[in-house]
This record gives structure tokens, C-alpha cells and sequence, in this order.
């Protein structure tokens, strides 16, 4: 496409570098500093999309973050495609494919515009009422049509290249917005050396100066003080500069997110830069200098491609030297729009400039438009045109409301301009309570609730020397500064306008189709059939005619909206509010937010200090909470299943080694330790001797297990604590919480010491031979070292915490070694252990044998509501305690209950079937549905030792009923099972001492 | 009632849409009502309608502190589904599930129940043997819940990404083909239309500030912003803030309130065709019908009032969305919301009597309140109707934090709910 519409002169883009992008498959020519909406208008394309609902053929309505009909889809390349782009923002990049949405089959003929044709059914709300009948076409039918029509653009379906970051910052000034009040602000808290930030979600900084042509500030063209406030702003060394960074949301504590375009921009980006970062500021004051929305103006068939909003006709004629329309007509309520008008005209375009106020109403912005074709206390009636405006009706309109003669003034754009909306989106995420001031018929910020203060349009002045004025004092104000500081401007900015909420017309209101939300197609008349229909608070009208809840979040609807049910209700503005502004300002990528956190940084894995031997010696791997651990170490040809046999049958007739790592560890210490132990357990703690080992079962308020592992005293304030490997954090957690709010005189401090320590589980009967050789300082013999004791000393000439326990029913240490060290331990235990047979295991094999001896694990036998009494553990529960955590809600009647859930063993009966972990258990299966369900399986392992598959369950009074038939599901049916007692290998716990034990239920 | 009809519309349409009368009327409170609703949220009106319809009792009034469905009911993201653990869970969520499979009709208003399906994904050992509890018990007790592969679940759901290279792979999931969305402000004007119809008077801007007892004890009547009201019943429905309505009849509550947050992307044609759960990586997706990606994970860590959580719950709820669909990395998020929910020690509902007569509590719904939404409604209306609960709420009482008697669903599945 040529650029037919751009202007020989003028603009800021780069004309002496010209680049290609293609809009639906044909080049579009731009050149450096373009948007693609400016390319797009430069080469004469009006029609850049359609509506949400209706299809209807849409423009480009603005030149900003507003932006509510072109909405592009962009692609950069394999996998850089995303939908929804405003055209507004996209840079003009070499190379860029971009494509208008929600079509088919093309932009230019869109079947789905029979929803148009439709809009006298579908109006707001009209779903509510029908697609009911039949029940079943809901789901199969109509909500599939529905669906297919909505959307906008296609969602990505391949992975993103891209790369995100996220950068922290801490600064004294935070300046959002860098137009005349951010610069200025900027400026003046710079001054003082305060650390300033001063971010914009444009390419360029400079806001409204970027397309101020006339005005004059201290006697030099804006344009000029413009470069000399950038310039300044650039030399200094505590001055951060971000362009292209939009400030999306307020959160508490003055901690503000930016998101910042590092590459879309870029033709051809370096690869180590990311695509987007996302900032996150804690700023000790946040001046908010955002400036203000332009309103369109509604009446019949506003919405034609051309028809733009004023203050955009000059940007793209000012900014970019283009002509958006070779004749323009606009159309105000209010100043500005003759600043637009003028400077259209002064480009050479054919201007007419139609004002809706009378004549009398207008002041001295009717001296910019000398020349210009000039109708004043008009309105409009329609437009004409489909694909492109091609004219706008206009009639006048007498003091008394009758409306005259229409005329068709013709036109190829269209700016309209229906006053200001301040842009407080962050001020009011902010908590601040916004104010109503009716002369300017908007909210400005009012009280604020945070470090944060708003300057210039965004604070309701458009007054250029104001805005600078007050930005300046603004940004000295929020570094401590009291310095002010006056500007001279010429001309004067002509401001103010007239509140209008819809064009005065003589059709029936009832059927005009004045647009308020251009993307969702929400208009006047349906804001008005919402309130008819009962719905009158603001927020029930947006929810209903969904107003406001498009892309640009109703940046430009909004007060439209909000003026319209002022008028229905006859109440003023501020009594009914405005929706509340949420989070974020604009769209923000998932992947700015996630950053980092992909693939192998979503959640760090922790891996054991053993862990690359294990993974050396082909152990698979299993998730276990943070924890990548050891599942089981199959030899060629094993499945786990074998594998699981063999390490299984090392550990009973030989010597296992078992990497037990990940078990937490809390190290308890101080004065107070065996009290706050004794407090937190549920069994004693103060007459266990420094050299004991004790199994403690941790217990939440609500006297349910949450946690449990063997203790140790190291020495009278000295207690080494080992929890759950899931549970670890929260242990921690746990304690901490009763040491700082409940029992802060106690001296005592929990001390995470899992990566500290390696532990090293050698189990089985010839556990001690292995050991033995390598330990000097220990006396390992039965008597001197007896099952659930510690010994401080050394191993290989390490110091080692070693631990006589067994958590598979063998005898068997658990050595502690610091994590540096555990490699060289247990590459010398493996050798040391080679004549025995020495079998590294895994956590299933631990499962196992642990089963086979009853052992419980927590969180896989107990679930939560689950006591001690109902693990068969009753007796661990001190009844001479005064007080522990659980201990009154253990009291609580439901808790005593013969028909509680307990612990039992399951045996099947046919001796092979191996349940299912999860099944549920039922005493008849003959009953009907729904079923009485007595308890689920929660262990199930085929057992090489006892022969056969074992299970452990909790069922309903289950102790009651050892040795009755139950019934346990199965994927095709049930099948029975004998209830036993949890202990099927050993019962009596003979082999921890060395004594050979025996199989109870083979 | 004008009954909304495809030939009321199409009628209406040749009228240009001039006769639609009020949904429901904008009356002032009366000074005497059978009984009270504080709360005009789903659950509060749906009682309304269930005592007008099935108890007689039409002159009643639901109090609303601001506009109704403004609560929770207008905040959440719409997920419904029945496969609950325990027989008391089950039996209450699959008599709301029985509802909304024809609360269309019975309200006459789409309210938009999409039987999409609820996947539910496990991500470990843990959660095998957790979601297997619930499809076999959830057999037990008639409720559709069924066990998939991954690759069953990902032919189920195609976006899903089942690689066993990502950080937790998908070991398999459990999938409720009757669970999906419904249009949450639908039903909340549904249930409104539905009550003003038969007589209640639905009051909004009308915060309780007082509640009145008599010499009995027994209560007597609130005052409002909008006046004082008699009364010899009060049903509270009011969420994050029932611990305070509690509070003014001197009833302390074991609730503890936390902020929620959701979000929803920009609009796109369909791309997502169930509600998909994820405990693990903890998050929670479904696509809305107007194309925007719906959103959420668990509450703040902090108990407040204020209707505004922090981004980094956010960041943690999209880490994991994207880490299950890395294709989404370049969609974006257009809104964010915060809701307040009110959380009891088991993280199952109140529903039922408490210690003050007259005085009726529906709440503790935490995360999950939205999908029961009618089934609650109707057991509390028949609680306040009869003063005696239903046999389904007759479990979740107040005074089983007392006895120990919990239904601790949390606790025993770890699943958001």
C-alpha cells in the first residue's frame, strides 16, 4: 500500500527510515517512530476490525491505551503470535505481520454481521432470556454458537520463545506518566537528588508534548523544552528513565508494578534480552501524572471506520504527519477539539468543526478556527458510510430543543470530542477515595490513603502552565521540597466543555444505536433498558449490559455510561458511584507477571546430597514435596515391581542403605527446650535423658496427627527434631508460631538443620558389621548402644550424629553427617558393605517395609482427622500433662467415639488380589446405592516377607472388628478382605533387636 | 412476571424492548416481616425464593448492605461440581448439582449451567491415592466421578500439557462430566426475579447495624440504615462479613476471613473446553463464554477485610497455569479481583441454628460456596421455615466444633474447593 494519507511534512517519525509490516498479508509502508495504527491510517486503511457482539466494521477510535476496536493480532515470528493487540500501541516493526480478528471469512466480508442484523433481539441481557428450552441444546448447541461468536482473537497454541524477567527497585520518587506534569515532576524531585523514576507507556516520553505544535513554554516551542527536560532527566545519575512501561496496578504499601516492552519493538532483537520485565517498586512517594481519556461523543451509528476521537485527529496529523481523513469533520461539546480542528486545518485538510453547545457558549478557542467552516448549538443526527464513514447529519438545534434542517456534511474522518475523563485508575487501585466535581463532570482524586499524590490532567487540570506548575510542585512536594516554580505558556490551552450524555435526535431513543462501549457494542439504549429492567447500580448495569468490561476496560465509556443512568435515575453522579478500578490498568502478558518462573525455575527442585550417586546408579526418581528422592534402583531387566522385591528382601536378610535425607530437621535449643517440647508434643519430654531417642506424634490444635518423627536429646537444651519430609516447612512453621505468640517467655529457638545434615539409613541385620570398621569413638554394641539411642562421634573421622533407629523394623542406624561429607560415607559403607550384599533402596521399598511393621506415614495414613488413639497410640498421650497443643479438643466427645475411623490391617482374601490405596470399604455390597461406607485403604503393598499383598485401612471401629469379612472396591467390583491387626511382619518388634522375628499373617 | 421467553424476546423485539417490566421492585422496608435475609448474595436470595416456593412464607425480606450479588456470588469463578469426599459433603453439594441441572427452567432464566466437566489433576503418588478415595466413595454415594490416564485426560482436555518432563507431570485425574459453570450474576438476579415475584421485598443499600433480642433471648428485629425492622426470624447469608452480622446478636463465630483472588484474561475464541483443577500446582482455569480465560488459585495468607489480595498470589496462580499450559505465556490478564471469604476450622459450611432462637446462619463456604449455591439456599430456607434443619444440612452445625464431630474435606483431600 502507498502511504496515500501521509503529509508531506511534519510529525516526529524518522522519514529517512522507512520500513515494511504486512496487515492481513499486504505491506503496509511506515516509517521509524510509526505506530501501526499511524501506518495503517498513513496508507489510507480505516477498517481495522469488528465489533464483539455485532461485527460491525470498526476503526481506529484513538492513539492510545484506550484503544477499544483495533485489536490486531501480531505475529513475530514461530511462536511470538498473540491476539488482541491494539494497533494503538504496537510499534511499526519491520518484518511484523499483523491481522485484524473476529471475522470469517475476511475483515472485508464477515459472516458473522448477521448478528447485526439481529441487534433489534440482541440486545444487553437478551441471553438471560432465552436458549432455555430444550434443557438439552444448552450445552450441546446453543452455548457452542455463543461461544464461537464471542472471543476476540485465537489464543496462542505453541510454546513462547520469549523470555520475561522481573527487577525490584526501591526509589524515593516514583513519577507514572511522563507528559508535561510527570516531566516536570520528575525535574523538580530530581533537583533535589532525591532517586527518581519516571516511567511512560509510550515509546517516546513527553505525552501530550509529543504532538504540541504550537505552544510555547518560557519562550521556547514545547517541542524544544520537551528534549531539554529529557535531556536533563537523561544526564543525571539518579534519574531512571523507563519508556514503554505502563504502572498497572497500586498495591499496598506503595509498592507499584510496572511492566516495561523491551523487544517487541525490535526488528530484530538481541537474543539475551528478554521480552518484557516486569518492575516492581517500593517507592517512598508515587506522584501520578497519567493525564486524562477523551470522550467520543454518542449518537446514531458513531462507530463508522474514520470516526475517531479529536484529540486523536491532531495526534496523527501533529505526531506522525498524517491525514486520518482528507475532510474532517469534528464535532465538540467542548475547547480542546478547536486545538484539533486548527491544527488539521493548518495541515492542509479540508475542517469543519460542528459544536453541539450554542453559540453563546463558546469562548476564545473560536479565534484558533478562523477559516474553518464553523457550526455551532448542532447536533448530530447519524453518519453515513459502512466501511468507512463517508458523512455525518447534522442538524441545528434552538434554545428550546427543536431540532431543524439536517444536512449531511460529507466527510472521510470524523473527530469527536465529548470532554475529558482524568485517568485515576492507579489513584483510586490505591485505595484513595475519589471526588466528584460536576464543573469538570468527572472524579478527580480526593483523599488519599497511600504516600501518593496526582498531578495535571489526571488530577482534573488542562491548563498547559497549570499542569506544568503543578507537577512541578508536585514532584519537589513528594522529595521534601517546597520549591514551586510558575511557567509561561502561549497561546493559552483552550479548556472546558459542556457534559453531554447522548446527541439530542428526534428518532425514537429507543431504537438509536449511539454507541457508548465500542468493543463489547454496549449503547445507550441498552444502558437504559438495563436501568428499566431494575438494574441501577452501577455495577449491576456494567455486569448486565457488560459495559466497561472489554479490553480497554471502558476507558473511554465509562462516564458515558455513568451520565446516562445519572439522567435515567435523575441523581446526580456522585450518588451513584463508579465501578470500582481494578487491577491492571491495562492488559498485562501472563508471562511479565510469571517472569522467571518456567520450566526448571517454576519450583526449585531440592535434591539430596546423595542424589547424583543415586542417580549414577540408575535410581528413578520420585516428587516427594519439594524433593526430587530416590523411587527405587531397578537392575537391567527389572521392573519396579522386582526391583521393590529385591531391595526389599536385602534389607530383612541382609544390609539395606537408604538415603534418608530429606527428612526435616529442627534443631531445638535453649534453656526451655524439653518444656516447649513437652508443649508441643502430645507425650512427655522432660525426664528423657541426653543419649534417648523418642517417637513423638505432633498434633494440631484440633487434636488431629499432623505431623511425626523420632526426637533426640543432644544435650539438656539441645534437641534434634525430625519431622516429615513433606512436613518440614510447617513444622517449623508451627513452632514458630506458639514460640512468638503464645509462649514468648519460653527461651527457646527452632533452627532448620535439614540441608546440614546427610543421614545415611544403613538397615538390617548386618547393619552394625558394616558400620562397625568405620566408626573409632563409638561404642556400637548392643548394651552400649541400644535401639532409640544417639551417639555423638565420629565416622571415618567425621562427626556424625548416629542414631540406633529403624523405620523398617530391622536393626539399623541412621548416621548423620554433614552434607559435604555424605557422599564419602556412603561410597565407603556401599564398599564396606559389598561382602553382605549391601542394596541401596528407595522410598518404595521403604514404604514397604515399613507397612510390613505397622509404621504409619503421615499424610498417607492419617489425613488429617485422624488422632493418636485412632493410630492405635493412644498410650503416647500424656494424661498427667497439664497442657499440649490438641490436648483440649482431644477432650471434645466425638473424639472418644467407638465408631471412629481406626487403624487396622487388611488381608484379602484370596491371598493375591493387591488393593487399591484410596478403595473404599464396605461391610455389604448388596446394599443400595448410596452405600455406607466403613473406611478406605490407605496403604497397599505386595509383601515379599509376608508372602502376599498387605494393606492398612481406616475403618469405622475397626478394632472391633479383627478378623470380621469386609468388602473393598475395586476398578470392576469389590473384593473381601479380613480385617487384622497393623502389624504384619514381626508384630512383637523383636528384629530392631537383633532377634530374629516372625510372620504373624503369612 | 413477564416469563422470558425466545417469543416474549422476539415480541419485545418489535417494541423495541420497551416492556420489560423491573426484574425485581426497589421497595422501602417495610416495619415488620415474617422473617429477615441479611445478605443478597446467591445463597440469601436463593433462601428467599425457597421459603416464598416451598415453605408460603412470601412476607420476608432480604437485607442487602450495598447491591445485590455484589458479595462473593458476583466474584468467584463459577466452577460446580458435586464430587465431595465425605457422605454429608457429597449428599449437600449433589442436591445443589440436582438444582442447577434445572434452575433454568425453575427460574425462568438462563443462569447458563454448562455441564463442561471438572478434570482434577494428579500430580503425585499423594494425589492418586487421594483422588482414588474420591471416585470410589463418590461411586459409593451415586455421584459421577471417574479415573483418566493422562492421556485420557489430555484427549478430555487437549491443551493440556502431559509431558513427563515438566516439573510435576500429570499422573493421571479424576473428571466429573456432570460439573462445570453457570453465569454467576444470573443467578443471583434469577433467584431475585424469581422471590420478588411471590412477594419478598429485596432492599439493597440497607446494612444491618443492629439486631435485637428479648428478654427470651430470642430475637426480635434489626435496625438499618434504612430504618428498624420486626422480625422473629433472622437468616443471616453474609459471607466474609458474618462473623460481624454475628456479632451485633452477641454469637461469636468460629470463621476467619481472607481475601480471594481471581482473574480473567482478554477474550479469545474457544480454546480451553472444561474447568480444569490442579491441587498440586495449585490453580484452578475454565473459559467463560464470553472467550475470557477464568482464573484463580488459593486465599492470601492473611486474614483482612479488604477486598484487594497481593500480586504475588497472582504470580503464584499464573506460574502455575503456565507451567500447565505454556502456550498461554502470551495471553494477558485484563482483570483481577479480590473477594472476602469466610473460612471454619474445617473448611466446611455452617448451615443451621445457632445458640440465639431465631437466629439462622449460612456460612464458612470459603472457597467454594458459589456451587452450592442452591442446594444451600434450599436446606436454609427449610432450617428457618421449620426451625429444624434438613436431613443434608443436619451434619453442619455449629456445634460440631464443640463435639469433634468435623467434616474435614481439606483435610482429607488437600483440594481447593
Amino acid at each position: 500500500m502507498p502511504q496515500s494519507h501521509r503529509l508531506p511534512r511534519g510529525g516526529r517519525i524518522d522519514r529517512a527510515r522507512p520500513l515494511h509490516f504486512t496487515f492481513n498479508g499486504a505491506a503496509v509502508e511506515a516509517y521509524a517512530g510509526d505506530t501501526v495504527a499511524s501506518a495503517l491510517l498513513a496508507n489510507g486503511v480505516k477498517l481495522a476490525g469488528r465489533s464483539f457482539k455485532y461485527h460491525r466494521p470498526r476503526g481506529i477510535l484513538t492513539h492510545g491505551a484506550d484503544e477499544p476496536n483495533a485489536l490486531l493480532s501480531v505475529d513475530r515470528g514461530p511462536g511470538r503470535v498473540d491476539p488482541n493487540n491494539r494497533a494503538t500501541m504496537v510499534e511499526a516493526t519491520a518484518g511484523l505481520k499483523v491481522a485484524s480478528q473476529n471475522h470469517w471469512p475476511s475483515l472485508e466480508h464477515d459472516v458473522g454481521a448477521v448478528n447485526d442484523w439481529l441487534s433489534p433481539v440482541f440486545v444487553a441481557g437478551f441471553y438471560y432470556k432465552t436458549f432455555m428450552w430444550p434443557r438439552a441444546f444448552w450445552d450441546k448447541f446453543y452455548e457452542p454458537a455463543i461461544r464461537a461468536a464471542a472471543g476476540l482473537g485465537v489464543a496462542p497454541d505453541a510454546a513462547d520463545p520469549d523470555r520475561y524477567v522481573h527487577r525490584h527497585a526501591h526509589c524515593d520518587v516514583l513519577v507514572v506518566g511522563a507528559g508535561p506534569a510527570g516531566l516536570a515532576a520528575a525535574r523538580a524531585a530530581a533537583q533535589t537528588g532525591a532517586r527518581v523514576i519516571l516511567a511512560d507507556e509510550q515509546a517516546e516520553l513527553g505525552g501530550s508534548l509529543l504532538h504540541e505544535t504550537t505552544a510555547h513554554i518560557d519562550g521556547k516551542p514545547a517541542a524544544e523544552w520537551l528534549a531539554e527536560s529529557r535531556a536533563d532527566l537523561a544526564a543525571l545519575a539518579n534519574v531512571t528513565l523507563l519508556p514503554r512501561t505502563t504502572a498497572f496496578g497500586y498495591y499496598n504499601h506503595n509498592h507499584i508494578v510496572l511492566t516495561e516492552r523491551v523487544t517487541d519493538h525490535l526488528a530484530d532483537p538481541a537474543p539475551d534480552l528478554p521480552r518484557e520485565r516486569l518492575w516492581q517498586v517500593r517507592a517512598k512517594e508515587v506522584v501520578i501524572a497519567t493525564g486524562a481519556h477523551e470522550r467520543p461523543l454518542a449518537f446514531a451509528d458513531n462507530d463508522r471506520p474514520g470516526i475517531m476521537l479529536a484529540e486523536s485527529v491532531r495526534v496523527y496529523v501533529n505526531r506522525y504527519g498524517v491525514a486520518p481523513g482528507r475532510r474532517i469533520v469534528f464535532v465538540t461539546s467542548g475547547a480542546s477539539a478547536y486545538r484539533a480542528a486548527a491544527d488539521a486545518k493548518a495541515a492542509g485538510l479540508d475542517v469543519t468543526l460542528v459544536d453541539v453547545r450554542p453559540d453563546s457558549a463558546i469562548g476564545a478557542e473560536r479565534a484558533l478556527i478562523a477559516g474553518v467552516r464553523h457550526l455551532t448549538g448542532h447536533t448530530v443526527l447519524g453518519s453515513t458510510g459502512r466501511k468507512s464513514v463517508t458523512g455525518l447529519i447534522v442538524a441545528p438545534v434552538t434554545a428550546d430543543g427543536i431540532i431543524g434542517a439536517r444536512t449531511t456534511l460529507p466527510c472521510d474522518c470524523a473527530g469527536l470530542s465529548g470532554g475529558w475523563t482524568p485517568s485515576v485508575h492507579l489513584f483510586s487501585q490505591s485505595r484513595g477515595k475519589l471526588s466528584f466535581r460536576t464543573d469538570l463532570d468527572a472524579f478527580v482524586p480526593g483523599s488519599s490513603v497511600q504516600k501518593e499524590r496526582s498531578v495535571g490532567a489526571c488530577a482534573g487540570t488542562f491548563d498547559l502552565a497549570a499542569i506544568l506548575a503543578e507537577g512541578w510542585a508536585g514532584g519537589a512536594a513528594a522529595a521534601r521540597s517546597e520549591a514551586a516554580r510558575d511557567f509561561a505558556v502561549t497561546p493559552a490551552t483552550p479548556v472546558g466543555f459542556k457534559p453531554v450524555r447522548v446527541l439530542r435526535s428526534d428518532a425514537d431513543p429507543a431504537k438509536v444505536r449511539a454507541f457508548l462501549d465500542f468493543q463489547n457494542d454496549v449503547t445507550a439504549k441498552d444502558i437504559r433498558l438495563a436501568i428499566r429492567e431494575g438494574f441501577e447500580s452501577v455495577e449491576h448495569v456494567k455486569r448486565y449490559t457488560t459495559t466497561g468490561m472489554a479490553t480497554d476496560q471502558g476507558k473511554t465509556s465509562n462516564m458515558a455510561a455513568l451520565g446516562i443512568l445519572s439522567e435515567a435515575l435523575d441523581r446526580p453522579v456522585p450518588q451513584i458511584g463508579t465501578t470500582t478500578f481494578r487491577p491492571p490498568y491495562t492488559p498485562v502478558t501472563f508471562g511479565a507477571i510469571i517472569g522467571a518462573s518456567r520450566d526448571a525455575l517454576f519450583d526449585p527442585i531440592r535434591q539430596a546430597p546423595l542424589h547424583d550417586w543415586a542417580a549414577e546408579h540408575g535410581a528413578v526418581f520420585e516428587n516427594v514435596a519439594l524433593w526430587r528422592r530416590a523411587w527405587y534402583f531397578p537392575q537391567a531387566g527389572e521392573d519396579m515391581h522386582a526391583a521393590v522385591r529385591r531391595e526389599c528382601k536385602a534389607v530383612r536378610e541382609g544390609v539395606g542403605i537408604f538415603d534418608a535425607s530429606t527428612l526435616g530437621k529442627i534443631e531445638v535449643t535453649g534453656p526451655d527446650a524439653a518444656e516447649f517440647l513437652n508443649r508441643i508434643y502430645p507425650n512427655a519430654w522432660l525426664k528423657l535423658e541426653p543419649g534417648k531417642c523418642r517417637y513423638g506424634l505432633m498434633l494440631k490444635e484440633d487434636g488431629f496427627v499432623f505431623d511425626d518423627g523420632v526426637v533426640a536429646r543432644i544435650a539438656p537444651d539441645c534437641f534434634h527434631v525430625t519431622t516429615t519430609t513433606g512436613g518440614a516447612p510447617r513444622v517449623l512453621a508451627h513452632m514458630e508460631d506458639y514460640l512468638q505468640t503464645e509462649w514468648p517467655d519460653l527461651k527457646v529457638f527452632a533452627t532448620s538443620t535439614t540441608e546440614e545434615w546427610a543421614v545415611i539409613a544403613l538397615q538390617g541385620p548386618r547393619a552394625r558389621d558394616v558400620l562397625a570398621p568405620l566408626v573409632d569413638d563409638i561404642d556400637l554394641s548392643p548394651e552400649a548402644f541400644p535401639h532409640m539411642a544417639i551417639r555423638t562421634g565420629h565416622i571415618m573421622g567425621i562427626p556424625t550424629r548416629l542414631f540406633r533407629v529403624s523405620f523398617t523394623g530391622e536393626m539399623g542406624f541412621e548416621i548423620n553427617v554433614q552434607a559435604d561429607h555424605a557422599r564419602a560415607v556412603w561410597e565407603a559403607l556401599v564398599a564396606r558393605g559389598a561382602p553382605f550384599g549391601i542394596t541401596p533402596y528407595g522410598t518404595e521399598t521403604m514404604h514397604v517395609l515399613r507397612a510390613e511393621r505397622g509404621f504409619i506415614i503421615v499424610g498417607q495414613d492419617t489425613d488429617g482427622t485422624v488422632t493418636p488413639d485412632d493410630l492405635g497410640l493412644g498410650g503416647m498421650v500424656s494424661k498427667a500433662k497439664p497442657d499440649f497443643v490438641g490436648k483440649r479438643s482431644l477432650a471434645r466427645p466425638d473424639m472418644t467415639l467407638p465408631d471412629r475411623k481406626q487403624l487396622v490391617g487388611l488381608l484379602t482374601e484370596d491371598g493375591r488380589t493387591l488393593l487399591e490405596e484410596g478403595a473404599q470399604i464396605v461391610a455389604d455390597t448388596r446394599q443400595p446405592v448410596p452405600m455406607t461406607m466403613l473406611g478406605h485403604v490407605t496403604s497397599s503393598y505386595d509383601s515379599a516377607a509376608c508372602g502376599r499383598p498387605v494393606a492398612m485401612a481406616l475403618v469405622a471401629g475397626g478394632r472391633a472388628r479383627i478378623n470380621d469379612t469386609l468388602h473393598v472396591t475395586t476398578p470392576t467390583g469389590f473384593t473381601a478382605a479380613r480385617v487384622v491387626p497393623p502389624a504384619f511382619f514381626d508384630p512383637e518388634g523383636k528384629r530392631v533387636n537383633g532377634i530374629a522375628g516372625t510372620n504373624t499373617h503369612a | 412476571m413477564r416469563r422470558f421467553s425466545l417469543t416474549s424476546l422476539l415480541s419485545e423485539a418489535m417494541n423495541a424492548h420497551q416492556g420489560w417490566p423491573r426484574q425485581w421492585r426497589k421497595p422501602d422496608p417495610k416495619p415488620a416481616y415474617d422473617a429477615v435475609i441479611i445478605g443478597g448474595g446467591s445463597h440469601g436470595l436463593g433462601a428467599a425464593y425457597y421459603l416464598a416456593k416451598q415453605h408460603g412464607l412470601t412476607n420476608i425480606a432480604v437485607l442487602e448492605k450495598g447491591w445485590i450479588g455484589g458479595g462473593n456470588s458476583g466474584r468467584n469463578t463459577t466452577i460446580i461440581r458435586s464430587n465431595y469426599l465425605y457422605d454429608e459433603s457429597a449428599a449437600l453439594y449433589e442436591h445443589a448439582v440436582k438444582l442447577w441441572e434445572g434452575l433454568s427452567e425453575e427460574l425462568n432464566y438462563n443462569v447458563m449451567f454448562s455441564q463442561r466437566g471438572v478434570l482434577m489433576l494428579a500430580h503425585n503418588v499423594h494425589d492418586v491415592q487421594s483422588f482414588k478415595r474420591h471416585v470410589y466413595a463418590n461411586r459409593l454415594n451415586g455421584i459421577d466421578n471417574e479415573w483418566l490416564t493422562p492421556e485420557e485426560a489430555k484427549a478430555f482436555c487437549p491443551p493440556l500439557n502431559i509431558s513427563p518432563d515438566i516439573r510435576y507431570p500429570v499422573m493421571g485425574a479424576a473428571l466429573q462430566r456432570r460439573g462445570g459453570t453457570a453465569r454467576h450474576d444470573a443467578v443471583v438476579w434469577g433467584y431475585a426475579r424469581g422471590a420478588d415475584a411471590m412477594g419478598v421485598d429485596i432492599i439493597e443499600n440497607c446494612e444491618v447495624t443492629a439486631i435485637h433480642r428479648g428478654p427470651d433471648g430470642a430475637v426480635t428485629g434489626v435496625d438499618t440504615t434504612r430504618g428498624s425492622i420486626k422480625t422473629k426470624k433472622i437468616g443471616v447469608s453474609a459471607s466474609g462479613h458474618t462473623s460481624m452480622v454475628m456479632g451485633l446478636a452477641g454469637v461469636r463465630m468460629p470463621l476467619e476471613s481472607f481475601p480471594l483472588q481471581a482473574l480473567v484474561s482478554e477474550p479469545v475464541k474457544p480454546c480451553f473446553p472444561c474447568v480444569l483443577m490442579s491441587n498440586a500446582v495449585h490453580a484452578y482455569i475454565s473459559q467463560s463464554d464470553k472467550g475470557e480465560l477464568v482464573i484463580g488459585a488459593g486465599t492470601d495468607q492473611y486474614v483482612s477485610y479488604s477486598q484487594q489480595g497481593g500480586l504475588h498470589i497472582t504470580t503464584h496462580t499464573l506460574d502455575a497455569i503456565c507451567e500447565l499450559f505454556p502456550q498461554f505465556t502470551r495471553m494477558k490478564m485484563m482483570r483481577s479481583w479480590g473477594g472476602i471469604v469466610d473460612v471454619t476450622p474445617d473448611r466446611s459450611p455452617i448451615i443451621g441454628k445457632t445458640p440465639v432462637k431465631g437466629l439462622y446462619v449460612n456460612c464458612g463456604w470459603g472457597t467454594g460456596g458459589f456451587k452450592a449455591s442452591p442446594g444451600s439456599a434450599n436446606v436454609f430456607a427449610h432450617t428457618i421455615a421449620r426451625d429444624e434443619p434438613h436431613p443434608i444440612n443436619a451434619p453442619f452445625t455449629l456445634d460440631r466444633f464443640r463435639t469433634g464431630r468435623l467434616i474435614d474435606e481439606a483435610a482429607a483431600a488437600a483440594v481447593a474447593h
